[in-house]
């Protein structure tokens, strides 16, 4: 955990600009986002590892909202329980989301933060935009 | 490789500024605030943002009183003279019916039906930048509207101006909510609230079975009298009564023919995907083109989440010169957008206010029974 500095000592990085992924509703209304990567990132990333965190995004979605046995059967259940098992009960989407997060989270551990970009959860923006946020470049020299 | 510069970005870890004391308070206070104190939708919430209803909410208590007063009359006085002559069931029916619809009721007025947050000024500027590609130095508005393929179709998004987004597909903007509802079904006035993606299968179950409970209890309430008295008046006013549960009856077969063609009320009422469009059988691109699946995706999908988080804090926007940098919320005066044009008139707005409905419904149901409280002689 960082270790508290005074404002002089710190550099906190200030957020340069945002980019926003927007959704690809080629497919219908299931969540997807547009797999275009932003000419603002080139600097930042690769092409492969934005593709990559995409993809994987996407395939998260579509997982969650898939229709087959399951989720017809959760679905059967609520209703014959007039819908109060949503209640007590982790829906099956919930569950991914969960996962979404913890995805995400790790991404930016691993592979934005270090280039100063962070990587915001698309449920906190209303599954409308992936938003990654760029962070100012402090560095002196470019050391990759 | 450097490994100084760019540090790991953790909202959480980032240290605090000194600030004063007074900072300190106001941002305690701020702490305590959730999403849904500051919503920006024309919505009443309840039990600290568990519940949500539309500001009008008029009508859902006349709902709610002419269900439970109508089967507390029948509960009264019909099911003992039932039970004796024929079978102890038919309150216990009437009971799981009438239990069925209320919870439908409740969970379809008190449930999120799909409400997309809005944008927030960072996305606004990002979409308005994106559409303005001309280089034109004059200022032009965004475009409204914007086509998109879907499954071989073209569709336009039209662009929200509260919202300040390109709607979603099948998203509509609710003037009486003032939000935008994903899977935009009709403003419901009798259930209090829109009817969208994330509560239109509560919707039907509710009109589904109030169509059970009324049959039945219109079925039980003719039985009771043919029993009693074989009076030529009374079954002139059954035939009446009979003829009015269609109201009912027929909103289920109308959704029914929704759910079948995966539609929605606002689609059907615009013709949005009307036969004299397009060449093919369907023109809903969002159809499967099999009853079954369409009916087991609108009513059994996956449950989708609700997008506002109403019960999630309000994320503390520092007073401090060196903001942090990590606030969802930014300042506005980082972002200076021109002035919207001004909003093109709403278009007609979907609802349901069949009065007869709930009139049919009333007379259906609660005269029979007045009828045999009052005796033999009837002035209607």
């Amino acid at each position: 955990m960082a270790e508290t500095h005074s404002l002089q000592d710190l550099r906190q990085p200030a957020v340069s600009s945002k980019v926003f992924v927007q959704r690809d509703y080629g497919s219908g209304t299931i969540s997807k986002f547009q797999t275009k990567f932003p000419s603002e990132l080139e600097s930042r990333l690769d092409k492969q590892q934005f593709d990559e965190t995409i993809q994987t995004l996407n395939n998260l979605y579509a997982e969650a909202e898939k229709l087959g046995g399951k989720s017809y059967l959760e679905g059967c259940l609520a209703c014959l329980t007039a819908y109060t098992i949503f209640l007590c009960m982790e829906t099956h989407y919930e569950k991914v989301l969960k996962k979404i997060s913890r995805y995400i989270k790790d991404q930016n551990e691993k592979i934005y933060a270090p280039r100063g970009l962070l990587l915001t959860d698309p449920i906190e923006r209303g599954l409308r935009v992936v938003e990654i946020t760029i962070y100012e470049d402090r560095s002196i020299g470019s050391g990759r | 490789m450097k490994n100084c510069e760019y540090q790991q970005i953790d909202p959480r870890a980032l240290s605090v500024s000194p600030m004063s004391a007074q900072n300190r308070a106001e941002m305690k206070a701020q702490r305590s605030r959730r999403k849904w104190e500051v919503f920006p939708g024309k919505n009443r919430f309840f039990c600290d943002g568990r519940i949500i209803v539309a500001r009008q909410s008029g009508v859902l208590p006349l709902t709610l009183g002419l269900i439970v007063v109508t089967c507390g009359l029948f509960f009264a006085f019909d099911c003992p003279f039932l039970v004796e002559h024929l079978t102890v069931f038919i309150p216990v029916i009437g009971g799981v019916l009438f239990l069925f619809a209320v919870i439908s009721l409740l969970r379809t007025s008190f449930t999120d039906p799909g409400i997309l947050p809005r944008a927030t000024p960072e996305e606004a500027a990002d979409i308005e930048k994106q559409i303005d590609t001309s280089g034109s130095s004059t200022y032009r508005p965004p475009p409204r509207t914007k086509e998109i393929l879907i499954n071989q179709q073209v569709v336009k998004l039209k662009y929200c101006f509260t919202c300040k987004m390109f709607r979603p597909p099948r998203t509509s903007h609710c003037s009486l909510c003032d939000n935008c509802v994903e899977r935009f079904d009709h403003h419901c006035p009798w259930v209090g609230n829109c009817v969208g993606k994330r509560n239109y299968r509560f919707f039907y179950s509710f009109i589904i079975s109030l169509s059970f409970l009324t049959s039945f209890i219109f079925g039980c309430v003719v039985t009771h009298i043919t029993l009693r008295s074989q009076e030529g008046k009374s079954l002139i006013q059954l035939v009446i009564c009979f003829f009015s549960i269609w109201s009912i009856l027929g909103l289920s077969g109308f959704h029914t023919y929704l759910v079948a063609s995966n539609l929605t009320t606002n689609e059907d009422i615009k013709g949005s995907w009307s036969s004299k469009r397009c060449t093919e059988e369907s023109g809903n691109p969002y159809s499967y083109n099999n009853i079954i699946t369409n009916c087991c995706v609108t009513l059994c999908g996956p449950m989708p989440p609700s997008l506002i988080d109403r019960r999630g804090f309000v994320p503390l926007v520092e007073a401090s010169p060196a903001a942090s940098a990590t606030e969802i919320e930014l300042s506005c005066d980082v972002v200076r957008l021109p002035p919207p044009p001004p909003p093109p008139p709403p278009p007609p707005q979907v609802e349901w206010p069949t009065c007869s409905t709930s009139i049919c419904f009333f007379i259906s149901n609660l005269l029979p029974l007045c009828m045999k409280t009052n005796g033999s002689a009837q002035v209607f």
